[in-house]
């Protein structure tokens, strides 16, 4: 198979689904009005309330939701073969994910620009309001959890990463500082550091760096069964494992402190530095599939499964969640992006295309490790590497790398510089998820400590600390970190938990709007068969594997999700019967502005 | 003819600029605005503490001032949660 011809078939799709798709969405379904007052106009406060421009919204909207998962859940996904991975990314990106954040952004539009969460409780009900803080708070932990682990691997396996990843840091906080207190305007000094960066990226080839073994830890006893009987090999397994805890441990002390600084300081640079990566990024795959056409060599669909391997039906659903369908992105649409509406026609090309834009960045993983990574390990070398579930796991990245290596190679830049930026793009953009995580974990446990009189928990230091704990503990809870991408399928289904929220919600609305609502009721419904199905069968592995911390967690996430499905089905047969809705009628349009 | 046809090249790739730099531009901005906000919060805080039964010394001199923050106040005190001005003094709604 050609990667061309691949490309070309998702690409037309993704179009396909936005010219036609969306268009009777837009049209029939939730009938945009170009006069509706959006919330931009009528509270336009210059802060959090500003129209802005459709494309420029678009390109906020899309570096917000575009991140790491995207690149990690397909990459794993692949170890069934890249047929179902690319038919999920397609058909759930067109079906499901982008009807989800196109609808998300276009309720909370219609309601004053409120959040998910607050449009949960009043429209579903106040109940639902505690069990959507309750998977939003699971939903961090484990994204947290996994992406420290995500990159303490990529620190592992790439050291030429570290010294662009940390020094770029340190230029983020110059930046960040030149901007604020100074007056070097905007423009040079952002583009300065991305300079800076790729002249890190160039010398860290140079400069390789790995954190010592801090713990010395002895081998399990799975360790020393592995190693059949040489004991060096065991004493090296615990010490890897022994530098991954120092690098999450590390990683989570950077959280505390990046998501206690002021946003300006770090995160806003950052962000400016990251979302020119992603375009640059994207445009070098682009151009290596074009320039190179490499062959996808890994298999369409793979029929020599490891053993260990559970089947794709319906474990796919939740290993690729993010490029797909991603509840996060009701998060963004309804939290930021609904104030920043200029006309409520302008929802269907940043709702639906930023989801479409998602899908491409799946869609480049799937390129990555089936066709480039494929070619730089040779087809058995891929077949190795995806040997059993957690080594397809734990080295999803690393093949995305890689793969990504080949690819850039075509476009001319040496492989070594190419995988160290590759690695540097996933390490950035899971950092920044994590900065951003941990600052709303930390808002989370004070909202409940206000709600529940825990003064101490309101405090910011200390709501930070338990939320970094929390997140660090569960990292390295699993066979000391080495087992911490297991916790990835937990993250999916959190995720999809959250999308099939925002779906109930949308669809209520519409029910209390007398319109059709198929368009949200079967992903809905698609979503929570398969989250179930597919949490039925980890629990089960869980617990014949031994794994407590992951039976606990995913025995919490399974009772939210059964609370859910009862949640769903009382709201949907309370509006069909006929009972009022909370406020939520949509206001007379008196014309734009 | 292809004086038109470079203009109209001209104005999309300026377009296009433009939209680059607002992309960047606009959450800096928003930022500002809003740590500029705050300060500005403060000081009509300061300057009105008297309506929320807070004494204040400077009330007085403050008098002033309340014509040229008439519209300042009103968003102020919408933001603050008070969907009315504070009783006692001074009403702008």
């Amino acid at each position: 198979m050609s990667s061309i011809a691949l490309l070309a078939v998702g690409v037309t799709a993704f179009l396909s689904g936005y010219l036609l798709y969306s268009r009777y969405i837009a049209t029939f379904i939730y009938r945009l009005d170009p006069d509706y007052v959006t919330p931009s106009h009528e509270f336009e406060d210059g802060v959090d309330y500003v129209p802005t421009n459709r494309h420029v919204l678009f390109g906020h909207h899309f570096t917000s939701v575009a991140g790491a998962a995207p690149i990690v859940g397909p990459a794993i996904a692949v170890i069934w073969g890249w047929l179902p991975a690319f038919l999920w990314v397609v058909l759930g990106t067109v079906f499901a994910g982008a009807v989800h954040d196109f609808g998300t952004l276009w309720i909370s539009t219609r309601h004053k620009g409120n959040s998910i969460g607050t449009l949960t409780e009043r429209i579903v009900g106040s109940r639902a309001r505690v069990l959507f803080l309750l998977i939003i708070f699971f939903l961090l932990l484990l994204v947290n959890a996994v992406f420290a682990v995500v990159i303490a691997n990529l620190f592992m396996a790439n050291p030429g990463s570290v010294l662009p990843v940390w020094g770029s840091l340190v230029v983020a906080l110059t930046v960040g500082f030149l901007i604020y207190r100074t007056k070097a305007g905007l423009l040079w000094p952002s583009l300065g550091a991305l300079a800076v960066l790729y002249i890190m990226i160039w010398l860290g080839q140079y400069a390789p760096l790995s954190l010592p073994d801090f713990f010395g830890f002895a081998p399990t006893a799975a360790q020393q069964a592995a190693s059949a009987g040489d004991p060096a090999a065991a004493v090296d397994a615990a010490r890897v494992d022994g530098v991954r805890a120092g690098w999450v441990i590390l990683l989570f002390v950077y959280a505390f402190f990046a998501s206690v600084l002021p946003v300006w300081l770090l995160l806003q640079p950052r962000d400016y530095v990251n979302s020119h990566q992603l375009f640059v990024a994207l445009g070098i795959i682009f151009l290596g599939v074009i320039l190179t056409n490499p062959e996808v060599i890994a298999p369409a669909v793979n029929t020599n499964l490891p053993a260990d391997a559970p089947s794709w039906f319906p474990l796919l659903f939740i290993t690729i969640a993010c490029g797909a369908i991603s509840g996060f992105h009701g998060l963004v649409a309804s939290g930021t992006s609904s104030k920043q509406l200029d006309r409520e026609t302008d929802a269907r090309y940043v709702g639906y295309g930023g989801a479409v834009g998602e899908g491409t960045l799946a869609l480049t993983s799937i390129l990555a490790t089936t066709a480039g990574f494929a070619i730089y390990a040779g087809l058995d070398g891929w077949h190795e590497h995806y040997g059993t579930w957690a080594s397809a796991s734990a080295g999803a990245t690393a093949a995305f790398v890689n793969g990504v290596g080949v690819l850039a190679q075509g476009v001319g830049l040496p492989q070594g510089f190419a995988v160290i930026f590759a690695a540097v793009v996933v390490i950035s953009f899971a950092a920044t998820t994590m900065d951003t995580g941990v600052r709303l974990q930390r808002y989370i446990i004070s909202e409940l400590g206000a709600e529940y009189n825990v003064s101490i928990a309101q405090n910011r230091w200390f709501a930070t600390f338990i939320a970094v704990a929390a997140c660090a503990l569960l990292a390295l809870g699993v066979d000391r970190g080495a087992g911490g991408m297991r916790l990835w399928p937990l993250f999916g289904t959190t995720n999809q938990l959250t999308g099939a929220l925002s779906l109930l919600v949308v669809t209520l609305f519409l029910l209390h709007l007398k319109r059709r609502v198929w368009v949200t009721v079967i992903p809905m419904s698609f979503l929570l068969v398969m989250t179930t199905w597919a949490m039925v069968i980890n629990l089960i592995r869980y617990w014949t594997d031994n794994q407590g911390a992951l039976l606990v967690v995913g025995g919490f996430i399974f009772v939210l999700e059964l609370w859910l499905i009862l949640e769903a089905t009382a709201a949907v047969r309370r509006a069909v019967a006929g009972h009022a809705m909370a406020e939520a009628e949509p206001r007379i349009p008196t014309g734009a502005g | 003819m292809s004086f038109t046809w470079r203009a109209a090249l001209r104005r999309r790739l300026r377009a296009a600029r433009d939209i680059y730099e607002e992309m960047y531009f606009a959450p800096y901005r928003s930022q500002m605005y809003r740590a500029y906000r705050e300060q500005r919060d403060i000081f009509l805080l300061l300057s009105f503490s008297d309506l929320l039964g807070t004494p204040n010394p400077a009330a007085f001199y403050a008098l002033e001032l309340y014509p040229d923050l008439l519209e300042e106040f009103h968003q102020w005190h919408l933001r603050m949660g008070m969907e009315q001005a504070p009783e006692g003094g001074f009403r702008c709604c």
